[in-house]
């Protein structure tokens, strides 16, 4: 009986306010749209990021002859430099730090780069002296870069030693920036849709205050009076937040696996199963944030 | 049941106090009528007995409890044991006779099987069980306000406030309500009855409260409309 009532009286509520309900829930969907993208992101750089990281090194370039006169005087790295390297690497200082490290010569560089760059016009001009020689250093732990880079800058022979890491946080930044770009527009999307959602409720009271009248004289308690209220934002709250997770499911397969996991097949991509991850999220914020506005617009509203 | 004492209620930026130093006591199955010129105090004092408001000096008892210091969260409890009318009835206009009544049981979560039970014997006792599927706008005022009586009365009250019943009702359905009273007031139900209508208080000869500028000034048993 008491569910039943409840019910009833949130039916007629909903029927009542049905336009403010409807922009309610657009509000609501397109905000938590915009948290859930956020999300992807913030999970597209995690995944990213155990990714390349494991894959990034420590590249210690050897000068060449072409390399700039200031920081390679001598030209061409002698056989003597790349034995003290390997000393280095070798030595007990260093050799705890690093996983793995291997040599790649001019001609390898070449035909790495034959490869990679196999369709663009710059291949055909590049020759194998032209191409620094490579110590390519694996780190146990990747945020230890700065140990291997400060101990072999500055000697001579080598022209740069450059953490690879570096190219990736620039893309990462990128990544970020547009997260939280997509966090702060569903920050006052999302404060919008609790002000509208604090009116909508107000409306609904004043529409019903004849009910709310007899139901304080007949000794009605205050949780029964307000369930009915909290749940019409709850309910409108909960399908914009249904519908948000709709979107988000619909980027992540049309979108990122459909067309960018397409485009770009080496790179790894959120998918499916990371936006379902997101949805008991979205759902919980979108109720959340309603029923605790629709509870706080009520209780101001009424009092005993 | 009912004890004021020295109750008085300012409001802010009114002239003179709304209740002044009223002091009262009621006993269980009394019939009082609450007389007086319009703003003399009648509706402030049953305010003050629903609990809608609190006096801003003396004390109130009602059925027990200290209505000062009654926690918020009690009121409704509290408000259960009341039964109230108005003069203009505050049916609901979309529900029907018996889902009007029904509707006072369902807000304070009593089961279906009651509700079956004592809504349409209490459209029996006001004569309205033919009426039972007529919506307010289908009945008359005599007919509305014997609604908003069942619908009173259907929880069983110890205490039952009629704030001008009769108001906008002619003098023969009047009487009918009237009638309607007395029987409930019979069963043992006290009744608190603000009214202007000297008819119906000059034929009650019962106790008569008159207010007048929120002071008590006559509290008489088996009295009429004006002192003689």
């Amino acid at each position: 009986m008491r569910a039943n009532f409840v019910f009833t009286e949130l039916g007629i509520a909903i029927r009542r306010n049905l336009s403010m309900i409807v922009s309610v829930i657009l509000v609501t969907f397109i905000s938590l749209t915009f948290v859930g993208t956020a999300g992807l992101l913030q999970q597209q750089i995690a995944s990213m990021k155990t990714y390349w990281y494991d894959k990034a090194q420590v590249a210690i370039y050897l000068c060449t002859k072409n390399s700039p006169q200031d920081i390679c005087p001598q030209g061409e790295a002698s056989q003597d430099v790349q034995s003290t390297i390997t000393g280095r690497l070798e030595s007990a200082t260093l050799k705890p730090y690093i996983e793995q490290y291997y040599f790649e010569n001019h001609e390898q560089a070449y035909q790495t780069f034959q490869e990679e760059f196999k369709d663009n016009a710059v291949a055909k001009y590049v020759t194998a002296s032209q191409l620094n020689e490579t110590f390519w250093v694996n780190l146990k732990d990747p945020d230890q870069a700065p140990i291997i880079i400060e101990s072999f800058s500055g000697l001579s022979g080598i022209e740069e030693v450059k953490d690879q890491r570096s190219y990736l946080d620039q893309i990462f930044a990128i990544l970020n920036i547009g997260s939280l770009a997509a966090i702060s527009i569903a920050g006052l999307m999302l404060f919008s849709a609790v002000l509208l959602i604090s009116t909508t409720i107000r409306l609904s009271a004043v529409m019903r205050r004849r009910e709310i009248g007899i139901m304080r004289l007949v000794g009605a308690s205050n949780f029964y009076i307000q369930l009915p209220f909290i749940l019409e934002g709850v309910v409108a709250g909960l399908i914009g937040s249904l519908l948000a997770g709709g979107a988000i499911f619909a980027i992540v397969s049309f979108f990122v696996q459909g067309f960018l996991a397409q485009q770009l097949p080496f790179t790894s991509f959120v998918g499916v199963t990371d936006a379902l991850t997101l949805l008991p999220g979205l759902l919980g914020l979108g109720a959340m944030l309603a029923g605790l506005a629709a509870f706080s617009s009520i209780r101001r509203y009424l009092r005993v | 049941m009912i004890s004021l004492s020295q109750i008085t209620k300012l409001y802010k930026g009114a002239p003179r106090p709304a209740l002044d130093n009223v002091s009262l006591e009621v006993d269980k199955g009394e019939f009082v009528f609450l007389v007086g010129a319009s703003g003399s105090g009648k509706s402030s004092l049953m305010r003050m007995i629903l609990r809608e408001d609190v006096p801003s000096s003396g004390s109130i008892h009602v059925l027990g409890e200290n209505l000062i210091g009654i926690p918020n969260r009690r009121v409704p409890h509290f408000r259960r044991s009341l039964g109230v009318v108005f003069q203009d009835f505050r049916l609901l206009p979309n529900k029907t006779a018996a889902q009007n009544v029904a509707f006072s049981l369902e807000v304070i979560g009593k089961s279906s099987g009651l509700i079956a039970e004592a809504v349409p014997d209490v459209l029996r006792l006001v004569g309205l069980e033919e009426k039972a599927n007529s919506l307010p706008s289908e009945l008359s005022g005599g007919e509305q306000q014997r609604v908003a009586l069942a619908r009173a009365i259907v929880n069983k009250p110890a205490i039952l406030l009629a704030d001008e019943p009769t108001g906008n009702l002619d003098p023969s359905t009047s009487e009918d309500i009237m009638a309607l009273l007395d029987r409930i007031n019979l069963s043992g139900t006290t009744i608190l009855m603000a009214t202007h209508d000297r008819g119906i208080v000059d034929r009650g000869r019962k106790r008569v409260i008159e207010l007048s500028q929120g002071k008590i000034v006559r509290d008489e048993s088996s009295s009429g409309y004006e002192v003689k």
